[in-house]
C-alpha cells in the first residue's frame, strides 16, 4: 500500500563543490587515475577549500570496471587513491544511472542525519575494449534472458523505441539528427567535452581533407546533407545512425554534498537539492508504452512533488540523451512537451541554448561524452555551474536560471533518477 | 492450453520448451494475466498462483530495428554493416509483447518493413543447444 505521507528529505542537502575530468579516450589512464583528475578539479575549485579528512562518506557510481577493465570492487581502490581511507565508500551500480543513484544515496545519507559531508561521484573507463566488446558490455545491462537472445543491442532497443515514435507521431529522421546538431553546438562551447566541435566543423574538416588528398569533394550543402550521407554517417541500428549515438568515453565526475545548515562554511553560493525521485521500469517489450519510458514519469513526479514545482518552472535541464531519440522522449516524459511534440520542439530550436526550453547545454551525453557510470553526476555539474552563473560560453543567454533538473537513465528505462536543484 | 507439468518457472524451462517446439508462457490463476517470460510472481496482481500456458505463436510486429553494428556472437554468424539483421517486438494475438528476431524481412531497406505485419513463430537455432524466439511474416 502506498503511504499517503508527502515524501520529503529529513533535512536539506546542498552541493558546495564540483569537479570533472576531461571526457575523451585516455589510453594510459585507469578508472582510478580518471577519478583522481575529477577529484582534484573539485578540490582546486572549492570556494573556501576542503580538508579531505572532513569527508565522512562516499558513494561512487561505476557500471562495469569489472568487464571494461577487469577490476572489481572499484570504490575502495578509488578512495585509497584519493587518500580517503578509512572513510566508508560504497559503489553503486545501476547501469548508466549508477552515479545518479550514487548522488541520491549521498543525499539520503545526509538527510538521515548520519553524515554532514559526503562525496558522490562516478567513473568509467570504457576505451580499453574494441567497439564490439563495448557493445557486448553495454548489452549486458539489458535483459540477458529475453532481450539479448533476440539480438537486441543497446542502440537496437533505442532504435525500436525511435521506430515506434516515428510510427505513432510525425517524428522523422531529420528530427533526430537535429538533436545531435544542437548538442554538438553546445559541446563546442564545453572545453571538457569529448566532441568539443560542431557538426558543421566536422563536415568542413572532411571536405578539406578530401581536397588535400585530391579525392572527390563531397557535395554536402549543410549539416543535414552530411548527416544523411550513409558513408559519412553510417547506420548503427535503424533508424539510428552513428551521430544519433553517444560516444564511448572515459571520464569521471564528483560533487561535494553537505547539510545545508553548514553550507555557508564552504561557499556563498550553495545549490540546494530540492527534489529527488527514482523509479524502476521494465524491458521495452513489456513497457507500458513503446514510445515512452514510464520510469522517467514516475521519478519526475516524485521530484516535482518534493520540490513543489511544475515542469514549466524549470529553467535549465540535462537529460539522458544516450541516443537522440532518448532526448526527444525524455523532453515529453518530463512534462516539457506533450507526447509527440518533442520532435517539433527540437526542430524549431526551442531546446537550443537560446530557446525557451534549453536542454543539454553541456553538449549532453552526445557531445560531452558518456562514461556511463559518471554521466549522472556530470549532468548535475552542468546544472551547478548554470545556477551559479559559471557556465562560461554556455551560460544561458536569456535568463538567470534559478531551478535546474537532471534526468539520468539506466538501461532502457530500467532505472531512472530525476533531481531538481535550486539557487537560493 | 494449460499445462500441468511441474517445470520450474525459469528461463531455462522456457528455452527447454522452445527446444521441444513449444512456445510456453505463464498465466496467472488469480487475475488471468499472461506473460511470455517464465515468471513465478504475477506482474499485475502479485499472485504466485501461476501455471504454464502455451501461446499460438501468432502475432504482429509492434516495432523493430535493423542492427548494423552487431555483437560478437552475431558477427560470427556473418551479420554486420553489409548484412544487418532485424530484431523486433511482437505483440502476440493473446496480448503480451515479447522481443524476438524477425526473419525474412528486407533489412537493407527498413523503410519497407511495416509495423502491424502479421507474424508467425519460427524458432531459430542459435546453436545446437540455445534456441531463440524468431518470427517471420505469415
Amino acid at each position: 500500500m502506498t503511504s499517503p505521507r508527502k515524501k520529503q528529505l529529513g533535512r536539506s542537502v546542498s552541493i558546495v563543490g564540483a569537479g570533472m575530468s576531461n571526457f575523451g579516450a585516455y589510453k594510459e589512464k585507469t578508472n582510478r587515475d580518471i577519478f583522481v583528475d575529477a577529484f582534484m578539479d573539485m578540490t582546486e575549485h572549492m570556494d573556501n577549500g576542503i580538508d579531505i579528512s572532513d569527508i565522512e562518506a562516499g558513494y561512487l557510481g561505476n557500471y562495469s570496471a569489472d568487464l571494461f577493465e577487469g577490476q572489481g570492487h572499484t570504490a575502495p581502490i578509488v578512495a585509497d587513491w584519493l587518500g580517503m581511507t578509512p572513510t566508508p565508500i560504497t559503489r553503486i551500480e545501476n547501469a548508466c544511472a549508477s552515479s545518479g543513484s550514487a548522488l541520491r544515496e549521498g543525499v539520503m545519507a545526509i538527510a538521515s542525519g548520519l553524515y554532514d559531508v559526503v562525496l558522490v561521484g562516478g567513473v568509467e573507463k570504457m576505451t580499453d575494449l574494441p567497439t564490439e566488446g563495448v557493445t557486448d558490455v553495454l548489452a549486458s545491462a539489458a535483459d540477458g534472458l529475453y532481450e539479448v537472445p533476440a539480438g537486441f543491442t543497446f542502440p537496437g532497443i533505442y532504435g525500436a523505441l525511435a521506430q515506434a515514435h516515428m510510427e505513432r507521431y510525425e517524428t522523422n529522421l531529420d528530427h533526430l539528427l537535429k538533436v545531435g546538431i544542437k548538442n554538438h553546438n553546445n559541446g563546442a562551447l564545453n572545453p571538457k567535452a569529448q566532441f568539443n566541435t560542431t557538426i558543421k566543423s566536422l563536415m568542413e574538416r572532411r571536405i578539406m581533407r578530401a581536397k588535400d588528398r585530391g579525392e572527390a569533394i563531397p557535395a554536402w550543402s549543410n549539416e543535414l546533407d552530411f548527416l544523411n550521407d550513409d558513408k559519412a554517417n553510417p547506420w548503427i541500428a535503424w533508424p539510428l545512425r552513428l551521430y544519433d549515438c553517444a560516444p564511448i568515453t572515459d571520464g569521471g565526475a564528483c560533487l561535494l554534498l553537505v547539510a545545508s545548515e553548514i553550507a555557508d562554511g564552504f561557499t556563498s553560493k550553495p545549490i540546494e537539492i530540492v527534489g529527488t525521485g527514482q523509479a524502476t521500469g521494465r524491458p521495452l517489450h513489456s513497457a507500458e508504452e513503446l514510445t515512452s519510458l514510464s520510469a522517467t514519469k514516475y521519478a519526475a513526479s516524485q521530484a516535482y512533488d518534493m520540490a513543489g514545482v511544475s515542469p514549466s518552472q524549470i529553467d535549465v535541464v540535462e537529460v539522458h540523451d544516450c541516443f537522440t531519440i532518448a532526448e526527444i522522449v525524455a523532453s515529453e516524459d518530463l512534462g516539457f512537451f506533450e507526447p509527440g511534440e518533442g520532435p517539433r520542439a527540437a526542430d524549431e530550436g526551442r531546446t537550443a541554448l537560446s530557446g525557451d526550453r534549453p536542454i543539454n547545454t553541456s553538449g549532453g551525453l552526445k557531445a560531452k561524452g558518456h562514461p556511463v557510470g559518471a554521466s549522472g553526476v556530470a549532468q548535475v555539474i552542468e546544472i551547478y555551474h548554470q545556477l551559479r552563473g559559471e557556465a562560461g560560453a554556455r551560460q544561458l543567454p536569456n535568463k538567470s536560471p534559478e531551478l535546474g533538473l537532471t534526468h539520468n537513465v539506466g538501461g532502457t528505462g530500467g532505472t531512472c533518477v530525476v533531481n531538481i536543484f535550486r539557487r537560493n | 492450453m494449460s499445462d500441468n507439468t511441474t517445470k520450474e518457472f525459469t528461463a531455462a524451462s522456457f528455452y527447454e520448451y522452445l527446444k521441444e517446439g513449444k512456445f510456453m508462457g505463464v498465466r496467472c490463476g488469480a487475475c488471468g494475466q499472461l506473460a511470455v517470460e517464465a515468471r513465478a510472481i504475477c506482474q499485475k496482481c502479485h499472485s504466485t498462483d501461476v501455471a504454464w500456458a502455451e501461446f499460438s505463436g501468432k502475432g504482429q510486429l509492434a516495432t523493430f530495428t535493423c542492427i548494423s553494428i552487431v555483437p560478437q556472437s552475431m558477427a560470427e554468424k556473418g551479420y554486420g554493416r553489409s548484412n544487418p539483421y532485424c530484431s523486433g517486438i511482437v505483440i502476440l494475438d493473446e496480448g503480451p509483447r515479447i522481443s524476438a528476431r524477425i526473419l525474412d524481412v528486407d533489412t537493407l531497406n527498413p523503410q519497407r518493413i511495416k509495423i502491424g505485419t502479421k507474424l508467425q513463430l519460427d524458432i531459430e537455432d542459435l546453436s545446437e543447444n540455445t534456441p531463440a524466439l524468431a518470427f517471420r511474416p505469415e
